[in-house]
């Protein structure tokens, strides 16, 4: 699948805000006043950036405000109508909070699962596509919502939490790279299913439909820079939580530190976005012969 | 509504027959130029006169060959289009509403009115059967020329999709998979029609029949020549000798 920027952008920023709305939502860290207000703003800040980014990808923008109408079977409208939802509850939560000098806990731990909730949601738009075999799996989500926590841990200077949630980050990302590479395989379709002629014997494709580029090639059957891909694995599973995790065990964290974890954790993050689309085989791509 | 209809009244579709389409891609020109000028916005072209041309098509004509151990290979040309699935994984997908299966005859359509280019349906689509208008930023995909088979403008024998109505090789059928008496139902279960990609589970409405069995697929592999001697003999000999020395 081709891996858009503003798509990456979008999931990995609005992660990141997500997630630091769910340590601020359960009162974590325990601030106030205008250090608070400082959190809330960039928990809000991220989460909108991200949101907007995604809105580039559309061919049709002016049609967007309908896209929150197919709550009932879409999983890109429904975390349209929950990411809404979130941002305000959050909004006045931490303004109540910041300004007001009144935190709401209630109103606070809501705030936490919609945020959580809007993660969800975004990946089960990839998590239930059962034509991108490497997403369709319950890992997909799990990773999502773990990717989202850690990254907020860290924001919100939990690094005990941190701890955890690199270390189970690790562990899923690795299993679902594993399992990822075999999906394809064990999902069954293959260029014979594809095309029905699997009883004439062995399958290739002899003549392409089409000389030039398509839409279909460029969106979904990206192969560009896939040999990379075993380098970029284990440096995104460096940068996003071994180098974090090191530093939270081996130094005294400080805020120059804690830039450097900011700055280590995204980058890594970035590159494993990367990999999460670039490495993603659609099934139209067998009638292309190519994975 | 994204919510796929439980069932439909009618079950219209396509039959492929892969044994006569000659591959001449004639299909996939005029669904281009009926699209372009008749249902929304046109199929657009980029760049069609430069080093990099690329365009929005409905329906692809690919050529596979198959071949089983030992027999000669067989070219089988391949038309690719929307194949109006029944569980269609397009349609729930869709946030704006834009994507629909119609209760009454099944046909899956895009209302471009609504549609905001998210690009999701394609995505869900096994098949590669939508692409995304690069000039309108909308999504396109067959209709089943729902602007032809109802139109009472049109003389009789053009009310079927305009690929069925061009292919010069009848390699295509319209009908109504609903009625077990239609033409395309009798292909079906002479011809032992398929489905594309059954495991993916969305019950397509289009079927592909395979080609008939060849009569003898191993005795048209031609027989191989016989082995050349390795000495040659006379002036062209001496000539090989002589060159060989130098
Ligand atoms: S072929 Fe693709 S676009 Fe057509 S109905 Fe099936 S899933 Fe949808
Ligand atoms: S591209 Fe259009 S039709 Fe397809 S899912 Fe998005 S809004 Fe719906």
């Amino acid at each position: 699948m081709h891996p858009a920027p503003s798509v990456i952008i979008f999931s990995t920023i609005s992660g990141l805000g997500f997630g630091l709305m769910l340590f601020l939502g359960l009162g974590l860290p325990d601030v106030n006043g205008w250090v608070a207000a400082v959190f809330a703003t960039v928990a809000l800040g991220l989460a909108v950036i991200g949101l907007l980014a995604s809105t580039f990808h559309l061919g049709n923008p002016k049609n967007a405000i309908y896209a929150f109408s197919q709550w009932k079977t879409s999983w890109l409208s429904r975390e349209g109508i929950v990411s809404i939802l979130t941002l305000g509850t959050f909004f006045i939560y931490a303004t109540l909070w910041a300004f007001m000098d009144m935190r709401i806990p209630a109103l606070g731990y809501l705030a936490s699962a919609l945020a959580m909730t809007t993660v969800f949601t975004t990946s089960m738009i990839y998590a239930q596509l059962k034509s991108v075999p490497r997403w369709n799996t319950a890992v997909t989500p799990l990773l999502f919502l773990l990717y989202a926590a850690a990254g907020g841990a860290l924001l919100s200077n939990q690094m005990t939490v941190a701890l955890i949630l690199l270390g189970l980050v690790f562990a899923f990302q690795s299993l679902a790279w594993m399992q990822g590479d075999t999906a394809l395989t064990r999902s069954g379709s293959s260029i014979e299913t594809a095309t029905g002629l699997g009883g004439l014997g062995k399958v290739r494709l002899l003549e392409k439909p089409h000389s030039g580029k398509n839409y279909l090639l460029q969106e979904m059957v990206y192969v560009v820079g896939r040999k990379h891909a075993a380098k970029l694995r284990v440096l995104s599973l460096l940068l996003v939580a071994l180098l974090p995790a090191l530093l939270i065990l081996l130094t005294e964290v400080n805020h120059v530190i804690v830039a450097v974890i900011m700055l280590s954790h995204i980058i890594g993050l970035f590159a494993q976005r990367w990999l999460f689309f670039a490495q993603a085989e659609h099934v139209v791509g067998l009638y292309y012969d190519a994975r | 509504m994204t919510q796929l209809p439980t069932s439909t009244e009618k079950k219209l579709g396509l039959v492929i027959d892969l044994d006569t389409c000659v591959g001449c891609h004639a299909c996939e020109i005029s669904c281009k130029g009926w699209n372009t000028v008749e249902y929304g916005a046109p199929l657009s072209d980029m760049d069609a006169y430069g080093g990099d041309p690329s365009g929005t098509f409905l329906n692809r004509v690919h050529t596979f060959e198959a071949k089983a151990e030992g027999c000669a290979s067989q070219t089988v040309h391949f038309p690719k289009s929307c194949l109006h699935c029944e569980d269609a994984p397009c349609v729930p997908v869709c946030p704006t509403g834009a994507s629909y299966k119609r209760e009454e005859d099944g046909i899956v359509l895009v209302n471009e009115d609504k549609c905001m280019g998210c690009g999701l349906c394609a995505w869900a689509c096994p098949y590669g059967a939508r692409e995304l208008d690069q000039m309108a930023g909308v999504m396109k995909k067959c209709t089943l020329c729902v602007d032809r088979i109802y139109n009472d403008n049109l003389p009789e024998e053009d009310r079927i999709p305009s690929c069925v109505r061009t292919c010069p090789a009848g390699a295509r059928h319209f009908g109504d998979f609903a009625d077990p008496e239609s033409n395309v139902s009798k292909l079906v279960a002479e011809r032992g029609g398929m489905d594309l990609m059954p495991e993916q589970g969305t019950k397509p409405v289009n079927k592909y029949l395979p080609p008939r069995p060849k009569a003898d697929v191993n005795g048209t592999q031609m027989p191989a020549l016989e082995a050349q001697s390795e000495e040659i003999t006379g002036f062209l000999g001496w000539l090989d000798r002589t060159l060989e020395k130098i």
